[in-house]
């Protein structure tokens, strides 16, 4: 599903890569987390996935597109085929649960009566069915994020990319999150997530890849967090 | 994509941002309103050109000699003269007005003024060979061609005149365009800057649409369509206030000046003509000045 070749990343205003040599391989309908220390690179290789933003050397396929040979038009046929997930939610303060989850599906151009029909759906998936008519204020930090992975997994994606999404919640909500998480990757969904988040890491032993300096220093397969983090 | 849901975008987005787009409405409703008024001014100084073309003559005076000694124009000197008009190719029509008719014609124009009557004698004045021409701006090669010939006073042009009222036709025209091409760069900078403030109050919505993978076009469709809709209001604001002109400047000054056939009138047909080009202008300026600044500073 995913493909990192000798990937380099580097800024302008940096001396030192934001990615350096990185070799990564994700099969499809795995679940894997990226860790390591801010500034590590860990955001910068969501950027590179989503094709936000180009490597400086090496190569990166996503769902068998080498995303080097994509062309600028064909980027948000690319992005329909990933759902993103981040730890600020990124609602729309003025649209209601169901308008947010159905905006992902109208801006590309899908009927109004498919949205209508699938966006129920999906909000039951995530466990909010009932509050289809809130505004994001009237929610807790929990529930919007189940509004945004509802909304990133609308479109039935093939790979979810999470950025830190429980960052901003406590333990106890963390846990049902992952638990949603775990919930779509069992649908066949790869998910790919960058955490800080040791707890659930180490208690959900799945597959771990740290980045330290922009360079892998560890990938195994049911890893944990890390022993004195 | 349905069009409702990009109507209600577009007008979400002109509510959060109504001073900026009341601002440019404002500046490209004067800038194209001013572009309108050289537009009919314009229109006007040809029309008015085409109504004088006809009516330009050449007027060759013959000296007071010439015309006494000979009032019927049988002399070799006047017949020649004639002769030379009738052939030159530059010449329409020529007719012939004896010292006699120009007296009576003096005294017809003067009629009402008794001083004016008293101040001329029938001898001091000069027969006149009436001019028209072909084509009314070669007036130049007849003046040159006569004047100084044996028997010929002068010879004297109307178009000398009314090449100052173009001049001021003119001058008016450049100005209100030279005005409105400062108020339309005004406009596109307005334009410009509702735009990227449009975008940077939309960015959350910009973010995910770009992330869920909606097309660029589609992401810059509802900002092009405010830009489009508020330079439209801005153009019929502009005609409407060229009608509003016309109704209550326009024909209560000139009217009387319209009336005695100095102008030709100032009818509906101006007001379709700067209409025909300002609203396509209007919806490319904006249109175009939106494209611009998406594709130049905003990130979508």
């Amino acid at each position: 599903m995913i493909h990192l070749s000798h990937v380099s990343k580097s800024y302008k205003t940096s001396t030192r890569p934001a990615l350096d040599d990185v070799t990564v391989h994700v099969e499809k309908g795995e679940f894997a987390f990226l860790i390591g220390p801010s500034g590590s690179g860990k955001s910068t290789v969501l950027r590179l996935l989503l094709r936000e933003e180009a490597p400086t050397g090496g190569r990166i396929e996503v769902a068998g597109r080498d995303l080097g040979r994509l062309r600028r038009s064909k980027v948000p046929q690319h992005r329909r085929r990933l759902g993103c997930v981040f730890q600020d939610f990124r609602l729309l303060t003025n649209k209601t649960v169901e308008q947010n989850v159905g905006f992902a599906l109208e801006v590309i151009g899908r009927p109004r009566g498919a949205i209508r029909t699938i966006v129920p759906e999906v909000l039951e998936l995530v466990g909010l069915e009932g509050k289809a008519r809130r505004l994001p204020h009237e929610l807790s930090g929990g529930e919007q994020q189940r509004v945004a992975i509802a909304r990133a997994f609308v479109n039935r994606p093939l790979l979810l990319l999470a950025d830190e999404p429980t960052g901003n919640l406590d333990p106890d909500t963390s846990a049902d999150i992952m638990l949603l998480l775990e919930r779509i990757n069992r649908t066949g969904t790869t998910v790919l997530m960058a955490t800080h988040d040791n707890t659930i890491v180490d208690s959900m032993r799945r597959r771990v890849i740290e980045l330290q300096l922009g360079r892998v220093v560890r990938d195994e397969a049911r890893g944990v967090y890390g022993v004195g983090r | 994509m349905r069009a409702g849901f990009v109507f209600s975008e577009v007008l979400t987005g002109l509510r959060r941002n109504v001073t900026m787009t009341i601002a440019m409405i404002l500046t490209t409703a004067i800038s194209l309103g001013l572009l309108g008024f050289g537009l009919i001014v314009a229109k006007l100084t040809d029309e008015t050109r085409t109504l004088y073309g006809d009516k330009v003559q050449v007027q060759v005076y013959l000296t007071v000699d010439q015309s006494r000694s000979d009032p019927d124009c049988t002399g070799a000197v006047c017949q020649g003269l004639l002769e030379d008009l009738r052939g030159n190719p530059d010449v329409a029509s020529v007719s012939y007005e004896s010292q006699e008719a120009a007296y009576q014609r003096y005294l017809r124009t003067f009629a009402s003024q008794p001083e004016m009557i008293a101040i001329v004698r029938k001898e001091a004045l000069s027969a006149t060979f009436r001019v028209s021409l072909v084509d009314p701006q070669r007036f130049r090669v007849i003046s040159q061609d006569f004047t100084g010939k044996p028997g010929v006073l002068s010879v004297d042009d109307q178009s000398e005149v009314l090449d100052k009222v173009f001049s001021l036709l003119n001058s008016v025209r450049n100005v209100a365009i030279t005005i409105a091409l400062i108020q339309a760069f005004a406009a596109v900078l307005l334009i410009s800057n509702m735009v990227q403030v449009a975008a940077l109050s939309r960015r959350t919505e910009t973010s995910i649409m770009r992330l869920v993978g909606a097309s660029r076009w589609r992401t810059q469709l509802p900002f092009m369509i405010e830009a489009v809709f508020a330079g439209l209001v801005g153009v019929a604001l502009a005609i409407l206030g060229l009608v509003v002109a016309k109704l209550t400047f326009v024909d209560k000054i000139f009217g009387s000046i319209i009336s005695t056939g100095l102008l030709p009138p100032i009818d509906g047909t101006y007001l379709v003509f700067a209409s025909y080009w300002l609203i396509p202008i209007g919806i490319v300026l904006s249109g175009a000045a939106a494209y611009a600044t998406l594709r130049a500073y905003v990130r979508l």
